[in-house]
């Protein structure tokens, strides 16, 4: 068993007193490994609050820059940060807020080649990315790898999340069963994003990984939790497991990561 | 024909529609951005015209939903 320091029964004493968290929970969190795919509007939040919450390594893993019209969502970022790779300012705020966490930057596409490798080392992955070929990659290696994730898209006022169980609960090709034509695909760049929905779809994805590293309650498996933040109406949609999905279905097709399509980490 | 909509209730003056024509009557814009689930099973796009969905079945419109970003960027982007 750890032994706690008096800085570290101060810092977490919000956790330690949750009745479903407790010392143990804090143990398992310090213990734990969660890979934030993305450090944009969905990452930022995510890997702030696995930072506060002393998850003991947390790895980003981002191809992009800082740019100005970044800063009203993502919020990892500072106005300082132009320019600056959005692995680097994201460590830095996460090392802010709590220095006894290990960051793991990844400044790199995420492709066939190495997404296997890299979200095998990890217990959790949040999939923050913005593009279809990236999440669809993302569910592939998890899946294959058994790998637990939250799956997170916003869009305009709304967001819908869901978190997959490999082998256990439906996984993201399940309900969506390939990347959708890239020409039909409006992207927040397009269509625009409030920059609050990413904080509140992002904290929902925190919440799971902590929630999956502790063992408290009951994940977001098969549900795809969506929200109009507009309306300020939230709906579960009950899901199931696909017995042709071609993933995680009775005859897989799909055995391999492949590229199916150009690949990018931002998000 | 009554059916449950996105979790509510909707009625239709026919007795059948099928997906296309249920995503045509519900002004869906881009249908190949969505996924429809019709009791508990996800309908391939394929099958959209051959569908039919009738009385006390359950529908959900499932919308793909992208990330945060600004921008893709890097080399490779579509």
């Amino acid at each position: 068993m750890r032994e706690f320091t008096e800085e570290q029964l101060e810092r977490y004493s919000r956790h330690i007193l949750l009745a479903e968290v407790g010392v143990e929970g804090q143990e398992r969190l310090m213990d734990g490994r969660v890979l934030v795919v993305g450090a944009g509007g969905l990452g930022s939040p995510v890997a702030l609050y696995l930072a506060a919450a002393g998850v003991g390594v947390v790895g980003i893993v981002d191809n992009d820059t800082v740019d100005r019209s970044n800063l009203q969502r993502q919020i990892a970022h500072t106005t300082a940060d132009i320019g600056q790779p959005k692995v680097e300012s994201a460590a830095r705020a996460m090392r802010a807020i709590n220095p006894e966490v290990q960051v793991t930057t990844h400044h790199c596409f995420l492709d066939a080649s190495n997404v296997r490798q890299l979200v095998r080392q990890y217990d959790f992955v949040i999939d923050g990315a913005d593009n279809f070929p990236t999440k669809f990659l993302v569910n592939d290696a998890c899946l294959l790898e058994g790998v637990p994730f939250s799956h997170g898209g916003i869009l305009r006022f709304t967001g819908q999340t869901m978190t997959v169980l490999p082998g256990k609960s439906a996984c993201y090709r399940c309900v969506f069963r390939e990347p959708p034509p890239p020409d039909a695909v409006p992207s927040c760049s397009q269509a625009g994003v409030l920059g609050a929905v990413a904080g509140m779809l992002g904290t929902i994805q925190a919440a799971e990984a902590l929630k999956f590293l502790t063992g408290a309650g009951e994940l977001l498996t098969n549900r795809l939790l969506s929200f109009d933040a507009l309306a300020m109406r939230f709906r579960s949609t009950p899901l199931q497991r696909q017995d042709n999905c071609p993933v995680c279905g009775k005859e897989p097709s799909i055995t391999e990561v492949t590229d199916c399509g150009p690949i990018l980490c931002a998000a | 024909m009554r059916i449950t909509l996105n979790g509510e209730p909707a009625e239709f003056p026919v007795e059948r529609l099928t997906v296309t024509e249920l995503l045509r009557s519900q002004k869906v814009e881009a249908p190949e951005m969505v996924s429809v689930q019709l009791n508990g099973t996800i309908i391939y796009s394929a099958k959209y015209n051959d569908t039919v969905i009738a009385d006390q079945d359950e529908v959900d419109f499932l919308y793909f939903m992208g990330g945060g970003a600004d921008r893709l960027t890097g080399g490779r982007q579509q």
